[in-house]
């Protein structure tokens, strides 16, 4: 039942907001639905296991099911901190109609919710298109200059993906011995290697294309720049995270074969594209852009030690999926308040920030460290894991990828020092008052990227029934 | 044999109407009375509570599921007159004839659900045929309108010339006229009579295809569509088109599916040419009454995946997808019809001004497009759950699923029009009763996209 108001509440709070008109209350009824979600969301996560389930569709033998494992829970509470925190660092943003904005923001957070704790193939990918939707909205009524052709790319993209996967479903599907969508049934289903590599094939572009893996990345750099930055938090905090969990919750239990058929091809395509995002995010001058690189060079990094297909890997994924949105989260809450307060994302433009406003400099050198993966930053416990999984695989790709780090420490320190440290720029004059609310969020991110980095137990102990049944049968 | 009878009585009394009453309004309302007497009388029959007694010597055959279809047709033809009545009443003289019209049409619809017989079929045919010309060129002071139905007319009749063919060379190889009776089985049967049984199928199967606009037979569609009065072009792509296909599907998933070496491989080449032909013009329409147009060719693309399989998803999907697809048409084209010219640009601005219409719309072309949460959704699940269930090749629902991203492109076009690009819509005042009667049909969309259960549980009553 808890799990069930998890996702209700949310949809509740969104119908209502179409409601109220007034911009402030519509920030506090947000705020206040997101906030309750997140105590039920810690809630479940210390309290064990949840399950929910009912009849859907009876013909087709759908459920309507919700579960919470470790993986779910880990991204559930991902989710329900994320949006809380995008809401009120967004508080002051000027946002026309903002009932409309904040009314998809939460049927966004719906969606995202249903996917992550969906525990029937059909409700699942039920889940996947509509938190689609309200994000096509979002980003093409609020974003940028070219925000309706980038965000129709966006979408194209991934509802192409979507389809392949739905008959990836439907093929899973008539193979499993009581004709059900629960996941249960998906893995006794018996398929034979051809139809797991077809199936692989279809699952598999769904979720390259969502979280992205080169060369379907494409889409992401001008989404993430073009959208209008609370929604670029939601897409690189929490909805590329979807396509990993996909990879997690489908891909490796329901066709270890192919799985690991296919392991060389995809990591060898993971590290093209970090080394590749990394060389870009290099030579960017706009501070989105080199955020949206950054982030899917973290990506590649994560399906790389995915596809290594170990253990130490897979656990190093399931810290990182959390402390990959933290961090990106707060580095993009950094970039909104430098952009709403100066008018410029161009590096160039900036300098000086720790002089004008000293606890945001700190804070982005804090944020950029967990960027880099410094040891105490929760990044390092995920990134140590993942680099030993990618050895154990292969050496020479361990190296390769390692050269990420290295390229990550020059574009990160390179926007710092450019835009918190030198002359105060033209631009960086016009800084205000520190906005208060949006610092508060920062500094509880900050904390819990340290206290996760120092003392990450908690975490390893969320997603060890999840690590326990992928590697040990 | 209720709903034959009835609809067949109720519409020599609507010619009668339009001598007795003046008033159009009354028109409306003795059509609207008469559809739901039509409706209550094929229930009668559905639930086996009463049906006439008639002895067709096996011509007709009432099953579970032709007989849910015409309440399914049924129902929709009323929402269909609830709606758009006052402008059924603005073109031509008499409103009572066009709904006489209807009366005869559903009375070939209903033929069409229940014939065992091909020649039945041909009557049926028929029947739903020829109002359709009349209808296309009722708005006589139009060009358009005219050149669309003198058009019609002359494919049409080209069409049903070569079905009467097909007909002749399957009563000449099999001596009956009943698709119960076996098919000349391969191995058995004789070589001459075999060959003349396979030609005589195709040329009926092409036949099929002209009359629900599959490429390459779809040329009439569009022009025909374009030039007749919007409300008729509603009623053609909706209605009367699914009644076709359900005609389509009852005849290839009869004895006929023996033969599906004879025309699978056809079935094939028309499915993907539909998809091809339709989805890819439809991208580059500038009025939205021609991409719609396109667009109902591309749909039946999708509906054609019903052919394969003869499974309980094929049935059933078929059936969700007429009941969506209609409603989402009907719809739609009770937008357009409010609008003072049918380019995108028209629509430019369009949330801004009307936001409750703004969204229905949205709801009826996400529908077409099949995102889930509209009953959209589950039609084009059921259509390919059922091919790749058939065994038919993954690749052809990968080519399916293809032109169905680029669907998105055309139906978003017109979201994006209404959403995010600036301007004053170029749209008549539209009543607030309209509105709410528009949102009937996007809440029944919505219901069929969340609960299709629902609506398909009682086929198996």
């Amino acid at each position: 039942m808890v799990l069930l108001s998890i996702l209700s509440i949310p949809f509740i709070a969104a119908i209502l907001l179409l409601f109220v008109k007034h911009d402030e209350k519509a920030n506090y009824v947000a705020i206040a639905a997101s906030g309750i979600t997140m105590a039920l969301s810690l809630n479940i996560a210390c309290n064990g296991a949840a399950n929910f389930d009912t009849s859907w569709m009876l013909s087709l033998n759908a459920r309507f099911t919700l579960t919470a494992d470790g993986l779910s829970k880990i991204l559930m509470l991902l989710t329900c901190i994320s949006f809380p925190a995008i809401f009120i660092a967004s508080a002051k943003n000027e946002i026309k109609n903002r009932n409309q904005f904040l009314s998809l923001m939460l049927f966004t957070q719906t969606g995202l919710l249903g996917v992550f704790l969906a525990g029937d193939a059909l409700l699942f990918y039920f889940f996947w298109e509509l938190a689609l939707i309200p994000v096509y909205f979002l980003c093409s009524i609020w974003g940028g200059e070219k925000r309706v052709a980038v965000t129709f790319k966006f979408f194209i993209y991934t509802f192409l993906g979507s389809l392949f996967m739905l008959i990836g479903i439907i093929l899973v599907y008539t193979h499993t011995a009581d004709q059900s969508f629960a996941i249960q049934s998906f893995k006794q289903a018996t398929l034979t290697f051809g139809q797991q590599l077809t199936a692989f094939a279809l699952f598999f572009t769904a979720f390259a294309i969502k979280m992205p893996i080169f060369p379907l990345h494409t889409w992401q750099p001008d989404a993430y720049e073009q959208s209008p930055t609370p929604v670029t938090m939601v897409l690189s905090a929490v909805m590329v995270k979807m396509g990993i969990y996909g990879v997690i919750r489908w891909l490796m239990p329901l066709f270890p074969a192919a799985f690991s058929a296919h392991s060389n091809f995809v990591v060898i395509l993971s590290v093209i594209g970090i080394l590749y995002a990394s060389f870009i995010a290099i030579r960017q001058d706009d501070m989105k852009r080199l955020i949206a690189y950054s982030s899917i060079a973290h990506i590649g990094l994560m399906s790389a030690a995915l596809f290594a297909n170990n253990e130490i890997g897979t656990q190093g994924v399931l810290i990182q999926l959390f402390s990959h949105g933290v961090n990106v989260l707060g580095l993009w809450i950094i970039a909104d308040i430098i952009e709403q307060q100066t008018g410029t994302r161009s590096l160039k433009e900036m300098g000086g920030l720790a002089k004008q406003n000293p606890t945001l400099g700190i804070l982005l050198v804090g944020f950029a460290f967990a960027n880099i993966a410094l040891p105490l930053t929760n990044a390092f416990v995920g990134e140590f894991l993942m680099f030993n999984s990618l050895f154990q695989f292969n050496p020479w790709i361990a190296a390769a990828a390692g050269v990420s780090v290295v390229l990550a420490a020059i574009y990160t320190l390179n926007m710092v020092q450019k835009c918190a440290y030198g002359e105060v720029s033209e631009k960086m004059n016009k800084m205000q008052a520190p906005n208060v609310p949006a610092q508060f969020v920062l500094i509880v991110l900050f904390i819990v990227v340290i206290l996760s980095g120092v003392y990450p137990a908690p975490l390893f102990d969320l997603t060890a029934d999840t690590l326990q049944q992928l590697f040990i049968k | 044999m209720n709903a034959i009878i009835a609809s067949a009585l109720l519409g020599v009394l609507m010619m009668f109407a339009s001598w007795i009453f003046d008033n159009e309004k009354t028109h409306t309302r003795i059509a609207l009375v008469g559809l739901l007497a039509l409706i209550v009388a094929n229930v009668l029959q559905l639930n086996g509570i009463y049906s006439i007694p008639l002895d067709t010597k096996g011509m007709l055959s009432f099953t579970q599921f032709g007989l849910y279809v015409n309440t399914i047709i049924f129902i929709l033809t009323f929402l269909y007159v609830w709606l758009n009545g006052d402008e059924i009443a603005k073109i031509g003289n008499h409103a009572a004839d066009f709904y006489a019209l209807f009366f005869f049409i559903l009375c070939g619809a209903s033929i069409l659900t229940s014939f065992n017989n091909l020649l039945m079929l041909f009557i049926g045919i028929e029947i739903l045929s020829i109002p359709l010309y009349i209808l296309t060129g009722s708005d006589k002071k139009n060009l358009n309108s005219n050149e669309a139905a003198l058009k019609y007319f002359l494919m049409g009749s080209f069409s049903t010339g070569i079905f009467l063919l097909g007909i002749t060379f399957i009563y000449g190889a099999t001596g009956t006229f009943q698709i119960t009776s076996p098919v000349l089985n391969p191995a058995t049967g004789m070589v001459r009579e075999q060959l003349m049984q396979s030609a005589g199928l195709i040329l009926i199967f092409v036949s099929f295809n002209f009359k629900v606009s599959a490429a390459p037979f779809h040329f009439w569609t569009p022009d025909v569509y374009d030039g007749a009065p919007t409300v008729f072009t509603s009623f053609m792509a909706t209605i009367v088109k699914a009644t076709a296909i359900i005609a389509f599907v009852v005849l290839f998933h009869s004895q006929f599916k023996a033969l599906g070496y004879a025309w699978e491989l056809l079935l094939t080449f028309v499915l993907i040419a539909t998809l091809f032909v339709g989805n890819i013009t439809a991208v580059f329409q500038r009025s939205v009454k021609r991409m719609l147009a396109y667009s109902s060719i591309a749909q039946v693309g999708f509906m054609l995946f019903a052919l394969y399989g003869a499974t309980s998803f094929a049935t059933e999907g078929i059936l969700l997808y007429i009941m969506s697809y209609s409603l989402a048409s009907i719809g739609l084209f009770g937008v357009l019809i409010k609008m003072k010219e049918y380019s995108f640009e028209a629509f430019n601005g369009l949330a801004k001004k009307e936001p409750l219409l703004a969204g229905m719309t949205t709801v009826f072309l996400l529908s077409l497009a099949g995102i889930p949460l509209t009953g959209g959704f589950f039609a084009k699940y059921y259509m390919l759950n059922a091919a790749v269930q058939s065994g038919t090749g993954l690749w052809l629902v990968v080519v399916a699923i293809l032109f169905a991203a680029v669907s998105v492109y055309y139906y978003f076009k017109l979201i994006q029009a209404m959403y995010f690009a600036e301007g004053e819509p170029a749209i008549y005042e539209v009543a607030q009763g309209y509105k709410y009667k528009l949102l009937v049909f996007a809440v029944l969309i919505l219901g069929l996209g969340i609960l299709p259960n629902v609506f398909l549980s009682y086929l198996y009553f």
